[in-house]
């Protein structure tokens, strides 16, 4: 007999006393809120910040037509010289003179050395974030690659402030995650980190040691 | 560089390397600090003990949900796994789950695997396997990096170099690390394994991780991680293979939130990790990375074993957040090298029987005081003083009624013991033998041995009083 047949057979002789019902998380969230004074986008961008700011993420605040020259600005004084964006915002960020500009447009294969020795930043997109634990909702793809947002020692990662929500759970809901999962989905909450020596925290631990978050906000809200 | 694995030694010598650890001030030291660290941590994230139980029954539910429906959500998970593209392999014991990891690297002619913390892949011992088949499996959680390097095991599963000082990490790097100088400073020792880390993520073949929660509906599987190791494990190289337990299924997306908020805040105190990495398949045509090819091998290793018990199946809701082995009195006094085995701890104790049989794991039972804490932070509510004493009596009975008999059965049975058991038996259900008992045990106190085996070892010995209780109520009465 096979190992899966095995293992399979085992499981199904083992007694079944009253099968649990289906766990209701749904109604959880819903018990958990209505205790709650009712959720609204600025008081998520507030706690998202906050919490971001707890996790050594920095925030940037800019605005849709601004942004590409807000990132030149915060390349040069951070003396960054090469930045990799994937094809979505190639066009824009090239608008914005942006020095040291590559698109990660090739196989991994191609250039691993020189995408892990001579790239210093990268930037993405963001599918969202989640207040509750100032996190980033990202979903890699054919055009932003799933390195571009670990590789690089700083981590440039736009976010729309619409696309706060309040918890995990809503964000996946509304988004209608299970309906269809990407190769790879990633939520990142600050740069990468470690406390393995003596528990003390050290940031940069295999992934970016700074995480760069460009909040766009309408230009109202910026002045 | 020792990538060397070193094997687990028996449980049997428990006690011996027990007193040792007690005896060694220092560890306690280490220990004492990081658990209170710890303990704090992950109390400073439950302000409130009525919305810690909700979440903690939630979670619990959820857990026994998907255990209820194992058998079918394995399937499920393998049904959805194949359509992703991911090859999924079953295996019963540890040999052929090294046997099927082998074989993948030796097809992709491996030289280097870069490892993401598994403990599922220290229970099989993978990389001594690894090492006998000729190729290196390098472990690159700092934490696990640093104790292979020492040639050790981790002590703890979250954080795995508890055990050393930051003077024994740069000591250590200065020697073994080609290139590094000796420094003390935290964020240097961390670059240096960063430095030499990211060299092997990028010449590696393959990279193997663990896996948190494995979700049946969308075939995805989850990891939990702060370093970024590994989400480069899962990415660089160009074959993937993930081992887990078979216990990890759960059915639903939405099943998974609350239990990861309540892995990383029991753990470490943590609201969320730095990474939460959902891989649902390889690279698909048209991105540009991603590994080619992935493979998920679920491992059985006793669990099926604890599964064929109502009771004992709640072993199977535990989630590996560490908190039980953090707030435990006996883990926090002799470390985590002292069991012996990959899972210290209460959770240890309660799983190791089921891996390797009671006859070499009937003493860790027994290294509990059952003060019951760490039940009661156990986020999903697993009753491990209960399962404690079941063992312990498991180990001391032949096979009952009503469920399979356990690898081991019985293993500590003593005739002396049973019969010591008999005797007390007989003079509690007999009162006129409880009362001669009782009148010669008084009066010929003075008979009493000094010595009385494991008793006297750090206690003084026992000596009955003059009269019994019976008759010192009785003189109270008379006036």
């Amino acid at each position: 007999m096979s190992d899966r047949d095995d293992i399979l057979q085992r499981l199904r002789a083992a007694p079944r006393g009253k099968a649990p019902l289906l766990p209701d998380v749904s109604a959880f969230h819903a018990a958990l809120a209505a205790g709650m004074p009712a959720s609204t986008p600025a008081a998520r961008r507030t706690l998202f910040c906050e919490k971001m700011a707890f996790w050594h993420g920095e925030v940037v605040r800019v605005t849709h037509d601004s942004w590409p020259e807000k990132l030149r600005e915060l390349c040069l004084a951070k003396g960054v010289r090469s930045l990799l964006c994937g094809e979505r915002h190639a066009v824009a960020l090239r608008g914005a003179g942006i020095e040291g500009l590559k698109t990660y447009d090739r196989p991994l294969e191609e250039w691993k050395a020189e995408l892990f020795q001579n790239i210093e930043a990268g930037l993405t997109s963001t599918r969202g974030g989640i207040a509750e634990t100032g996190t980033l909702i990202i979903w890699p793809d054919a055009s932003e690659p799933r390195l571009l947002s670990l590789v690089p020692p700083i981590h440039f990662a736009l976010l729309d402030a619409r696309q706060i929500y309040d918890n995990l759970f809503t964000a996946m809901s509304e988004q209608g995650w299970s309906a269809g999962m990407p190769t790879n989905a990633l939520l990142v909450s600050g740069p990468s980190k470690t406390a393995d020596i003596q528990v003390t925290l050290a940031y940069g631990a295999h992934g970016p040691k700074e995480l760069i978050v460009l909040l766009l906000v309408d230009e109202e809200e910026l002045a | 560089m020792n990538t060397q694995a070193l094997r687990f030694v028996p449980a049997s010598e428990f006690k011996e390397r027990a007193a040792a650890a007690v005896a060694d001030e220092h560890l306690r030291h280490s220990f004492r600090g990081a658990m209170d660290f710890l303990i704090g941590k992950r109390a400073a994230q439950f302000p409130d003990p009525v919305a810690l139980e909700q979440q903690r029954a939630l979670a619990e539910h959820i857990r026994k949900y998907s255990l209820a429906r194992l058998p079918d959500l394995l399937e499920q998970l393998e049904r959805k796994l194949t359509e992703n593209g991911i090859q999924v392999h079953w295996a019963a014991d540890p040999e052929q789950a090294n046997r099927i990891i082998i074989d993948i690297a030796r097809r992709h002619s491996t030289r280097l695997m870069v490892k993401g913390k598994s403990m599922v892949s220290e229970e099989i011992e993978l990389n001594h396997a690894m090492a006998d088949a000729g190729m290196e499996a390098l472990e690159s959680d700092m934490g696990e990096y640093i104790v292979q390097l020492d040639g050790e095991k981790p002590s703890h599963i979250i954080m795995p170099a508890i055990h050393k000082t930051k003077q024994e990490i740069a000591r250590l790097f200065a020697e073994r690390v080609p290139g590094a100088g000796y420094t003390e400073s935290v964020d240097e020792l961390i670059g240096i394994g960063r430095a030499v880390l990211r060299e092997k993520f990028m010449s590696a073949d393959i990279g193997l991780s663990g896996v948190n929660f494995a979700v049946a509906e969308t075939g995805t599987l989850c990891l939990v991680e702060n370093e970024g190791n590994g989400r480069m494990c899962t990415t660089v190289p160009d074959v993937h293979i993930a081992i887990t337990g078979i216990e990890k299924v759960v059915e639903k997306l939405e099943h998974v939130p609350p239990l990861f908020g309540l892995l990383t805040r029991s753990a470490t105190g943590q609201a969320i990790t730095t990474y939460f990495n959902m891989i649902s398949g390889p690279r698909r045509p048209g991105e540009k990375d991603g590994p080619r090819e992935m493979h998920l091998v679920l491992v059985d290793n006793g669990r099926t074993q604890a599964y064929s018990d109502e009771q004992l199946r709640s072993t199977l809701q535990c989630i590996r957040c560490g908190a039980c082995m953090n707030h435990c009195p006996v883990y926090t006094r002799i470390g985590g090298h002292a069991y012996g085995t990959t899972y210290p701890g209460p959770i240890g104790e309660i799983i190791s029987p089921h891996m390797l049989g009671l006859a070499a794991t009937h003493v860790l039972p027994t290294a509990s005081s059952l003060c019951g804490a760490c039940g009661e932070v156990c986020p999903v509510r697993i009753p491990i003083p209960d399962l404690l004493i079941r063992l312990r009596g498991e180990a001391q009975h032949d096979e009952r009624p009503g469920h399979f008999p356990m690898l081991g059965q019985g293993a500590a049975k003593s005739r002396v013991i049973d019969a010591i058991w008999a005797g007390w038996a007989a003079l509690y259900t007999r009162p006129a033998l409880y009362r001669a008992f009782g009148w010669l045990a008084t009066r010929f106190r003075a008979l009493t041995p000094p010595m009385q085996s494991g008793w006297t070892v750090s206690r003084t010995p026992l000596k009955p009083a003059g009269q019994t209780l019976h008759e010192r109520m009785a003189a109270r009465k008379r006036p």
